[in-house]
């Protein structure tokens, strides 16, 4: 007996070893393990010994014998298992850089994008963003911005008219707003100080197209008004604007000039790491004739501005050689950014 | 305005020209103060081996015609020969060599280089050859005492000098005139300030020519003082060279004389000869309306009622006050007698007849941003002296005329300025003691003494009126570098409004929906709007810079259309584009209708995609609104359009171009669309998603397909299958879409999945049943049957 149980364990074991699929190892199993296997068949006949030794001896032998089959079986199906995984990966094999189609994200213009970076580093400076509208009174425009008619200084402003008639039958007093400025104006008489906003926007001014002009283009601007802000506060606010900006090696200054609707007036520059020094856009305090035009006393209130192209941050920033080239809605432009 | 250091060094020491630091202090000074240096240029070089030569003798060689060959004596006593182009020589003229080996400004070297075999031992220069100069017509003539053989600048009186472009803001008439510039100089760079003081010595009888102001307003000040024993010539050399460098050629004394009076003092002024001037005397009036007048520059112009003219004492037009003078009023050789004049024009009218006429000049410039009412007199005594340089002779006569009128700027002006309100514009916390120092030297006069000072503004800064006007310039001469640099404590919290940052969602969704953004021109060619198939009625520009671009956009529509065409033109068919942008339809109010508008155009897809891309829109944004086919929008494609409808109002248009518009925009593609009025869907927030519980029970799927006849929107069956459904319904989609033989003529199959599920239990086949009846039911109200 004891044999028979050897013998019918080592074909099993042998059988195992030639299962090579996962199917007939399945097979294999039901057999081996069911009660037509050799070894459950053996076990049946146990009683058919004589003695108890013998029973005790065989019964043993076959429980160790099923034993073995059975982690035979196990391991068996472990292997295959995992030889029909590696086989199924190898099958799966891809090459990521074979790509139909093409991306499918869409681009904001390159001026969005500037304009958005600029509100956002000024969000972080502690500015609201105010808005207003593109077709502008002349007062709003020029007049409250103390540029009375006749001022010298609105012939260089290069400004487009439209034949709009308001109520009061005034033919050419509607424009199409030449700077942000006019934004100032509408935030100050509708809203009481604080104010702390910039303006981002688009102007007009009738030039003609070239490389870094557009009769069309972008401005921001900036305006505060609180009690006593001075003129130290503007040079401050200009320094923290370029380094958040621009980079911590970044720094500015401003040097006087002239603007009807601040005083003093100054150009503000900034100075590149390496020394050189741009020049960005215009500030100062705000006139006191422009605080009344706001509906403010100038000896309670005082504030700066500032102002600067948005497209210019863009087309230097990206290295756009040709301030046209941003406007051709050319998708191969647009798609570059 | 260009400065000649040289030349500005007459009024105080501010730099040695050949000292680069000592120029790089005048520049920055200059910058500081507002005066920003745009350029500067070394000039007054001498070209190395350019020496002087006699001309000996002149040949015309017999077989070149364009060139002869000159025989120069450069000093020792032998002949070089040399072929020359040009012929405004004669023996014993004095002309620049470049002798063998010199490198000309240009680059070129000279070289022995022969004509027809013969060589040249050198080249004879033009003015311009040397940089002194534009004058190329010939070769330059030295005066004939130099001696020969040294260097010409040398000979000439040459020195290096600087030229610097300063940029004078609109503010600061004063710097127009090298007198200005320096006074502001001198004040900064703390060195002595040297203005010119001349006085006239009346040494003739009266001579009067009289004056005449008829129109007041526009010209509030005019001298007329008659100057005698004029011998017009050529001017001295140091006074041509600085008028050249000043970019003005050097003409006669007396036209270079008054020239120079205005460079330096910044008054503008016109000498007349007096015997050709009609009537003897002046007369200030407007042109009458259509009157001509043939300018200095030789064109006949047309003027206005608007416009100022000097006429003469018969009442002659000679010259636009303050502008031009007539081409007959120029001083010809055989003048002797002058009637000068100097005026103050109003810069308000000046400006106007500049703008109107587009006729500039040196003169208008200065007038148009104010020059100084009291300034004449100085002028006519510097005028006198310069003249007298080459005219030992001259007479001023007395019998001059001053006519004002009351519309002339007073002389003393004076405002209160408080040491407060300087330290609060400006932050410092300066004492009231600092002010004179600061403002005294710029002619800012300030007296009595506490806190309050009183300034007396000068005559010359007619932009100063108030206190905040002497701010600056205290901030100026105090330095902006030395004010402090703070931050504001503002109590505002910086951040973007609901409209802001809905607008950047909107943004947001539609790159990701792969949309990329466009800005194109807001400006329309006349018939654009119509081609669009759009309402016409629309905005224009009255002043546009070309027709084509002259109506003011009522939709974003043909903008986004042109696009769509450039991207196909250029083999790029299919672009997703949107703008958000500005519209400006017409209105009756103070400004027009403008509002916020967004369209989308998808090139190469259908209607339906518009739909789910205002579906994305409109989930992201909280948005809501009816498609309504029977309201085509002008413009689209008849029966794959509708208009969205939230509530009463429109919000919008989904669909297709009108295939008839892609046509006349050259589009080939069929171009799906969706436009929104922006202001409705992102002025206001909606109230936050409430949430709802997610159920944990099984949940079952019901579907069901129905035909509908294609009269009845399937938004129509779903909002019926969603009330049918009752309470159990989680989600309906439609997942099929049939039209064909198996459905009758007319309708179309629409299969829907319905989801259901309860919250607190698992359903039965009883709730299933019951919400599939409840379904058929409704959607029979709509006519639609269950689909077997």
């Amino acid at each position: 007996m004891l044999t028979d149980i050897t013998a019918a364990r080592d074909a099993a074991l042998a059988e195992i070893e030639t299962a090579d699929t996962l199917e007939s190892l399945s097979t294999l199993t039901t057999r081996l393990s069911g009660k037509k296997g050799d070894l459950a068949r053996l076990k049946t006949k146990l009683g058919s010994l004589e003695t108890v030794d013998e029973k005790k001896a065989a019964g043993q032998a076959i429980n160790e014998a099923m034993t073995a089959v059975s982690a035979a079986l196990d391991g068996r199906r472990s292997l295959l298992a995992s030889q029909a995984m590696a086989e199924q990966i190898e099958a799966e094999r891809l090459d990521l850089t074979e790509f139909v189609g093409k991306p499918a994200r869409g681009h904001a213009h390159l001026v969005t994008q500037a304009w958005e970076r600029l509100e956002d580093v000024f969000i972080g400076l502690g500015f609201q963003v105010a808005e207003g509208p593109e077709v502008e009174t002349d007062w709003h425009n020029f007049e409250a911005l103390n540029m009375s008619e006749g001022h010298p200084a609105r012939g260089e402003f290069d400004t487009l008219f439209v034949d709009h008639v308001p109520p009061d039958g005034r033919v050419g007093t509607t424009l199409l707003r030449t700077h942000t400025s006019p934004v100032q104006i509408r935030t100050m008489l509708e809203s009481e100080p604080p104010i702390y906003i910039v303006a981002p926007g688009r102007v007009f001014r009738r030039d003609t197209p070239d490389a870094t002009h557009m009769p069309v283009f972008h401005q921001i601007e900036g305006l505060v008004v609180d009690r006593n802000i001075t003129m130290a506060d503007l040079a401050g606010t200009i320094e923290a604007f370029t380094k958040a900006f621009f980079g911590p090696g970044f720094t500015s200054r401003l040097r006087p000039s002239y603007f009807p609707f601040t005083e003093p007036s100054a150009e503000f520059d900034i100075q590149r790491p390496n020394g050189d020094w741009i020049e960005l856009g215009g500030c100062g305090m705000v006139h006191p004739n422009v605080l009344r035009a706001g509906g403010l006393d100038p000896e309670e209130w005082s504030g700066f501005a500032f102002g600067f192209g948005i497209d210019r941050m863009a087309k230097e920033r990206h290295g756009v050689e040709d301030i046209r080239e941003m406007y051709t809605n050319d998708i191969r432009f647009l798609e570059q950014f | 305005m260009k400065i000649l250091l040289s030349w500005l060094n007459d009024y105080g020491d501010f730099g040695d020209p050949t000292d680069p630091e000592a120029v790089q202090r005048v520049t920055d000074a200059l910058t500081s103060l507002g005066l920003e240096v745009e350029s500067t240029e070394v000039v007054g070089l001498s070209v190395a081996g350019v020496v002087t030569a006699r001309v000996v003798r002149l040949e015309q060689h017999p077989d070149a015609a364009k060139v002869q060959r000159v025989y120069v004596d450069a000093g020792d006593g032998n002949e070089e020969h040399v072929w020359c182009g040009a012929f405004n020589l004669k023996p014993d003229d004095v002309v620049p060599l470049a002798t063998l080996g010199t490198t000309m400004p240009d680059g070129r070297t000279i070289e022995r280089r022969g004509i027809l075999g013969i060589d040249s031992e050198g080249m004879l220069c033009s003015a311009s050859e040397l940089g002194l100069g534009d004058d190329h017509s010939g070769i330059y003539i030295l005066p004939a005492e130099v001696s020969l053989g040294v260097p010409y600048g040398e000979a000439l009186g040459l020195r290096p000098d600087v030229l610097i472009d300063a940029d004078v803001s609109r503010n600061r008439p004063d710097c127009w005139g090298y007198v200005g510039i320096a006074r502001d100089l001198a004040a900064k760079m703390d060195v002595a300030f040297r203005p010119p003081t001349p006085t006239i010595e009346i040494t003739g009888d009266a001579k009067t020519a009289p004056v005449d102001i008829v129109d007041g307003d526009r010209c509030a000040r005019f001298t007329s003082t008659v100057i005698s024993g004029i011998e017009v010539k050529p001017s001295a050399d140091w006074m041509a060279r600085r008028l050249a460098a000043a970019g003005m050629r050097p003409i006669s004394n007396v036209v270079d004389v008054s020239n120079y009076v205005m460079l330096e003092l910044n008054q503008p002024n016109h000498a007349y000869d007096l015997d050709t001037l009609g009537g003897g005397g002046f007369r200030v009036r407007l042109a009458e309306e259509g009157e001509q007048l043939t300018t200095l520059d030789g064109e006949l112009r047309t003027f206005t009622h608007d416009d100022l003219f000097i006429c003469d004492g018969n009442d002659v037009p000679i010259g636009v006050g303050g502008v031009m003078g007539g081409l007959d009023t120029e001083i010809s050789d055989s003048t002797n007698v002058v009637a000068l004049e100097m005026a103050w024009f109003d810069p308000v009218g000046i400006g106007q007849t500049v703008t109107r006429t587009n006729l500039r000049s040196e003169a208008s410039a200065r007038f148009e941003r104010g020059v100084d009412p009291y300034g004449m007199p100085t002028a006519i005594a510097r005028f006198a002296e310069l003249l007298s340089e080459t005219c030992p002779g001259v007479v001023v006569h007395a019998g001059d005329v001053d006519s004002r009128t009351d519309d002339l700027p007073p002389e003393e002006r004076s405002v209160d300025v408080r040491i407060r309100a300087v330290n609060r514009v400006l932050g410092t916390d300066l004492s009231v003691d600092i002010l004179p120092g600061l403002l005294d030297p710029i002619g800012y006069t300030v007296s009595g003494d506490g806190e309050t000072r009183s300034v007396v503004l000068p005559t010359w800064r007619l932009d100063s009126t108030e206190e905040i006007d002497v701010v600056e310039e205290v901030a100026r001469h105090f330095g902006y570098e030395r004010l402090g640099r703070t931050v504001p404590k503002s109590i505002v919290h910086g951040g973007l409004s609901v409209r802001q940052q809905r607008r950047r969602l909107v943004r947001d969704v539609l790159l990701g929906l792969g949309i990329s953004e466009a800005m194109p021109n807001p400006f329309l060619a006349p018939d654009t709007l119509d081609k669009a198939g759009l309402p016409t009625a629309a905005i224009s520009i009255t002043n546009p810079l070309v027709s084509e671009e002259s109506v003011l956009r009522t939709s974003l529509r043909p903008g986004l259309l042109e696009a769509v065409s450039y991207n196909e033109s250029h083999r790029r068919p299919g672009v997703r584009l949107f703008e958000i942008g500005h519209v400006y339809p017409p209105g009756e109010g103070e400004l027009p209708n403008e509002f916020e508008a967004l369209t989308i155009v998808l090139a190469g897809s259908e209607a339906p995609e518009a739909v789910s891309v205002w579906r994305e829109i409109a989930s992201a944004l909280g948005a809501g609104a009816r498609l309504d086919q029977s309201r085509v929008p002008l413009g689209l494609h008849a029966t794959r359009s509708a208009t969205l409808q939230a509530g009463r109002d429109p919000l919008g248009a989904v669909g297709e171009v009108d295939p008839a518009v892609l046509d006349l925009f050259d589009v080939e593609e069929r171009v799906a669309i969706l436009e929104l009025d922006l202001d409705q869907i992102i002025d206001r927030e909606p109230k936050p998603a409430q949430w709802k519980l997610t159920s944990r029970q099984p949940s079952s799927d019901l579907d069901l397909a129905f035909v509908l006849s294609e009269d009845v929107p399937a938004e129509k069956l779903e909002k019926a299958i969603r009330q049918g459904a009752g309470k159990l319904l989680v989600d309906v989609a439609m997942f099929d879409i049939y039209r064909g033989d198996r459905v009758a003529d007319g309708s179309r199959s629409l299969a829907y999945r319905i989801r259901l599920q309860a919250n607190d239990r698992s359903l039965t086949d009883q709730d299933v049943a019951d919400v599939r009846r409840g379904v058929e039911t409704a959607a029979a109200k709509l006519g639609a049957e269950l689909r077997s």
